[in-house]
């Protein structure tokens, strides 16, 4: 198994080494680690904005790109968090705790050093973990028929709703209003024209890119405008000559980066916790082993090297679910498999076998991508540095020109450019109303699927509903699924006394 | 008992507690409060008492409701079911074993709806918290609809004189949603962005859309 796995690896850098994917690659990291660094862009944005003009090219540069850019903004906005103490990212918002405390003891360079070589570290063994895991998880898909991947999404959807940030009620709602989103469109069975209003323009349905766009686009800069804090430069200088750590500081950042990366690991395996989770649960583990918790916060490098290995090690394991079986865990996964849907290509198990340059090359890429981040990082900190101070006023109304041309590239179709507008007033009252709107995304992406496999189970069992529990694969998907809303309603019953470290660290870094 | 009278700006008028009765918190309506008039404390008091007794469990639990962010937040969510649900129908739902189109909208609908007053009811069961406003503290309504408008800008000077207009307006227009924007910086900020917005767009991505163009309104 080792050898064909390591046959397929040397394929997939053969494929991802190719002049035009190396670009797409070193493109998407480059633009990824920008918009890390500027705070109030996302990647989830980001990614939006750039994939209509992935359409023109071929599919495996288009995703290397946009992967890129999701892992590349995870090493931006460690530089955020540590130096500037914001957390635009919410993977890193635990980072601040003690990364910022590092900085105005004048460490923040070594903190930056550190946190590059975790990353490095934590991303490695998540590459590695894709390489040897996937081929079995395809093995098991494949045997799976039309109740089993039904069940399969059911638990994809309930954990990526549940699990992530604020209410899991508010999450479920939002994951059904996402699943009626995915209904918006033509019937592809019976052909009949549902929701459309009348509207010619939405019989495709409604454009992923706007949706994506209104909801983290429009609906963030209504959410940020005149938020954004003044921007404290004072710890900002940081030469390349500050970042490299002592021997006494690797020494203590070792064993906090290898928990850390397994901490991420094993997040990453579970559907719907996505890297934000896995940095708090690593830097409440740290704090739970270490011999003087209440240092934490004062600028330990253990609270800065475990959140961030855990992060980059759990970014990379996310993948694992989204390719190999094509249930996605979060928003950002569930557009990168936009993206290939849009691309032509069927996501699910036959993905590796039917499209092996595009996961071979893919995970390939990781390595390359991340080895030119930690060239990029290093060398040049001064630039990243600086992007810190452009200003958010001369930011959003960029990034608005973006999002509409590049919503009108998609189709080149005017009337999503105001689809996306009404989106975007939906998502920003929504969040208002205390929803978070990752979830809908994840509805949307796997509505269409869901409702065609559930049909096709019906058909199956001569609309027998009790397939679901009959078949055992299926049955111990719903039974996690009910583990998961048992645990939540008894979570919620026990009240908030017992939930864990999350909670209160993000009430901290928010 | 504990409880608080209001008056019409929610200004706490009177706060008393004592222990004798185990219904907790009761809030009685600001538009109970004009009737109590300036009379002396312990009146007010007393007054309160009688309409708390006389309306208390309702307008506890109206008032409790009201108040609260998640009460809009599962209306929405009850709305947006009642429109699948009705109109889910009308696609015709089909059996179980031969769906049809309308089965699954039906279905999600009814489950929005029941979601829905999951999470108006659970607002009854946690204490307010502090920040239950729907709007903002500061609401920006300027930003808002710079914000909005920009992209309808593209939309228009795009659609009817081409995509250097169309650009141009639209940064412009959204930039000045910011506290700290002039006509002047919007402007250089637009021109900038037109400048490197048409050589990427343009010249290296070949959108199609003319550069300068004029079909009349």
């Amino acid at each position: 198994m080792i050898t064909t796995a390591l046959t397929d690896l040397w394929y997939g850098f053969g494929v991802a080494l190719q002049p035009h994917n190396l670009m797409w690659c070193f493109i998407g990291v480059l633009v990824g680690n920008m918009v890390g660094v500027l705070p109030g862009m996302g990647p989830l944005a980001t990614i939006s904005i750039l994939l209509p003009l992935t359409f023109g090219i071929k599919p495996v540069g288009a995703i290397l790109m946009l992967a890129g850019v999701m892992y590349g903004a995870q090493y931006g906005g460690a530089i955020c968090s540590i130096l500037l103490n914001l957390p635009c990212h919410p993977p890193h918002a635990v980072t601040c705790l003690d990364g910022f405390p590092m900085t105005k003891q004048g460490k923040g360079g070594v903190a930056l050093g550190l946190t590059v070589m975790a990353s490095f570290v934590g991303a490695s063994w998540g590459i590695t973990e894709m390489i040897f895991l996937s081929p079995v998880l395809v093995q098991v898909a494949l045997q799976f028929g039309p109740a089993e991947i039904c069940s399969l999404m059911l638990l994809g959807l309930l954990a990526g709703s549940t699990l992530a940030r604020g209410s899991p009620l508010k999450g479920v709602a939002m994951t059904v209003l996402g699943l009626m989103l995915g209904i918006v469109g033509t019937d592809l069975e019976t052909g009949a024209e549902r929701f459309t209003f009348g509207f010619t323009h939405l019989d495709d349905g409604i454009e992923l890119v706007g949706l994506a766009l209104g909801l983290f686009g429009i609906a963030e800069f209504m959410n940020s405008i005149n938020q954004v804090v003044s921007i404290n430069t004072k710890y900002t200088k940081v030469r390349l000559r500050d970042m490299r750590p002592s021997k006494a500081d690797i020494k203590q950042a070792i064993a906090p980066m290898f928990r850390g990366t397994m901490v991420g690991s094993l997040c990453a395996l579970i559907p719907g916790t996505g890297p934000t989770i896995a940095s708090f649960v690593a830097y409440a583990t740290e704090k739970k082993i270490s011999k003087h918790p209440e240092k934490f916060g004062t600028g330990l490098i253990e609270g800065v090297i475990s959140p961030e290995a855990s992060t980059h090690s759990s970014v990379q394991g996310d993948f694992i679910p989204t390719m190999s079986l094509g249930i996605p865990g979060d928003a950002v996964m569930a557009l990168l498999l936009g993206a290939l849907m849009i691309q032509g290509i069927v996501p699910g198990p036959q993905l590796i076998k039917e499209h092996p340059d595009i996961f071979w090359g893919l995970v390939a890429s990781f390595w390359i991508g991340n080895i030119i981040l930690v060239l990029l990082n290093v060398p040049l900190i001064g630039i990243w540095v600086k992007l810190l101070t452009i200003p958010y006023k001369y930011l959003y109304p960029s990034a608005l020109f973006f999002v509409s041309i590049g919503v009108y590239a998609a189709n080149n179709d005017m009337f999503q450019v105001g689809e996306t507008v009404v989106i975007g007033i939906l998502g920003y009252v929504l969040l208002r109303l205390g929803f978070h709107p990752a979830p809908i995304l994840l509805g949307f992406v796997l509505g269409p699927r869901f409702e065609e496999n559930f049909r096709r189970a019906m058909l199956i069992s001569r609309g027998d509903i009790g397939v679901f529990v009959e078949r055992p694969i299926s049955a111990v998907f719903i039974a996690l699924c009910v583990l998961l809303i048992a645990t939540q309603i008894y979570v919620r019953i026990r009240g908030n006394k017992n939930v864990i470290a999350p909670a209160t660290a993000f009430e901290v870094a928010e | 008992m504990h409880g608080f009278c209001r008056d019409r700006r929610d200004k706490i008028l009177v706060n008393f507690s004592n222990g004798c009765n185990p219904q907790g918190l009761i809030i009685v309506h600001s538009r109970f409060s004009p009737r109590l008039g300036r009379r002396s404390n312990n009146k007010i008091m007393e007054e309160t008492l009688r309409l708390a007794r006389k309306h208390g469990p309702v307008v506890q639990l109206v008032q409790n409701l009201v108040r609260k962010r998640d009460f809009y937040a599962g209306g929405l969510i009850i709305m947006f079911g009642l429109l699948m649900a009705l109109k889910g129908p009308s696609y015709r739902v089909g059996t179980l074993m031969h769906m049809g189109p309308g089965f699954l909208p039906t279905a999600l609908g009814i489950i929005l709806i029941f979601l829905g007053i999951l999470i108006a009811g659970t607002a009854l069961t946690v204490p307010e918290g502090e920040d239950e406003s729907i709007l903002p503290e500061h609401p920006e309504w300027l930003g808002w609809a710079c914000i909005l408008t920009g992209p309808l800008c593209f939309i228009l000077f795009g659609s009817f004189f081409g995509l250097i207009p169309g650009i141009f307006a639209c940064v412009f227009v959204s930039a000045l949603g910011d506290r700290t924007a002039t006509w002047k910086s919007s402007f250089v900020l637009a021109a900038v962005v037109t400048a490197f917005g048409v050589g990427l767009f343009s010249y290296l991505l070949q959108v199609p859309m003319p550069l300068l163009a004029w079909r009349g309104l």
